[in-house]
């Protein structure tokens, strides 16, 4: 963890495959913002864009490092992972698609809502993937009322 | 079409013929409205902070998901019991857990009938 007057950094790392951790990382985030005093509407929308993320990488990729940054106007979370990336950025962003294994979907997911959900609870949302190598997520949530969806 | 109503978990817990899982001190509790599904990404899509959750996932994602949400409680139907680890997230987080025997439908349609309202707010037109 990183701090100062204004800004605060946390770093997590997650392991494709470890369904017993699923989501730890996106409660220890839901936390930190609490303790912080971030609005809760905010809070639920960075931890929803968050678990679904962590969910992909423990779903579709061998290791992802999260990190939340949160400054006075906008809370960041860049998530980059290590895997087969995503051939078709397109499709995967249609609701509904989705190349989830039913032991994936046992776990509730899979479901082809994911990047979806994280995009609406983003005030901005990047997505950047090289197939083979991996895929990385930018989300930005702005902490200022009068720019925040 | 049945008045809207809120109801406490200790009604809804009697109206399902439900098993307190953990939770026992938190009975009183006023649930306002409830969705259901075994879908936790349609979870975090429609859920809103205070929501009843009734699902039929028993692992301990359907904890983590009502937390993330900030839901009230769950009920897992079809006599379904989350594992281990669910249950000892669900303490921790002050989440409390049901179990009711009733299958998924007719568990939404006893709460529904009430006057338990859905997540969206929508009501049916009377017909």
């Amino acid at each position: 963890m990183m701090s100062n007057e204004n800004e605060l950094s946390h770093r997590f790392e997650i392991n494709g495959r470890d369904f017993s951790n699923a989501g730890r990382a996106s409660t220890s985030i839901k936390e930190i913002l609490q303790e912080i005093g971030i609005d809760s509407s905010i809070i639920v929308r960075a931890a929803i864009a968050s678990y679904e993320a962590e969910m992909n990488v423990v779903m579709y990729a061998h290791r992802a490092v999260l990190t939340l940054n949160v400054t006075p106007e906008k809370l960041h979370l860049k998530l980059e992972d290590e895997g087969p990336g995503i051939e078709n950025i397109d499709l995967a962003m249609k609701e509904g698609f989705s190349t989830a294994t039913d032991e994936m979907r046992e776990m509730g997911f899979g479901a082809g809502m994911g990047l979806p959900n994280i995009k609406r609870n983003a005030d901005e949302f990047e997505i950047s993937s090289t197939p083979g190598k991996g895929t990385t997520l930018k989300i930005t949530i702005c902490l200022d009322s009068t720019q925040k969806k | 079409m049945p008045k809207k109503t809120k109801m406490t978990l200790k009604e809804i817990k009697e109206l399902l013929q439900a098993e307190v899982i953990t939770g026992i001190d938190s009975l009183d509790l006023e649930i306002e409205f409830a969705g259901g599904s075994d879908l936790m990404s349609d979870v975090l899509a429609f859920g809103k902070p205070g929501i009843l959750l009734l699902t039929g996932l028993s692992n301990a994602q359907s904890v983590r998901t009502a937390n993330i949400i900030d839901a009230k409680a769950i009920v897992y139907v079809r006599g379904k019991k989350p594992d281990k680890m669910g249950i000892k997230e669900a303490r921790e987080k002050g989440i409390p857990l049901l179990s009711t025997k009733y299958m998924m439908f007719t568990a939404c349609g006893l709460l529904f009938c009430h006057g338990l309202p859905g997540v969206s707010g929508l009501t049916p037109k009377k017909r």
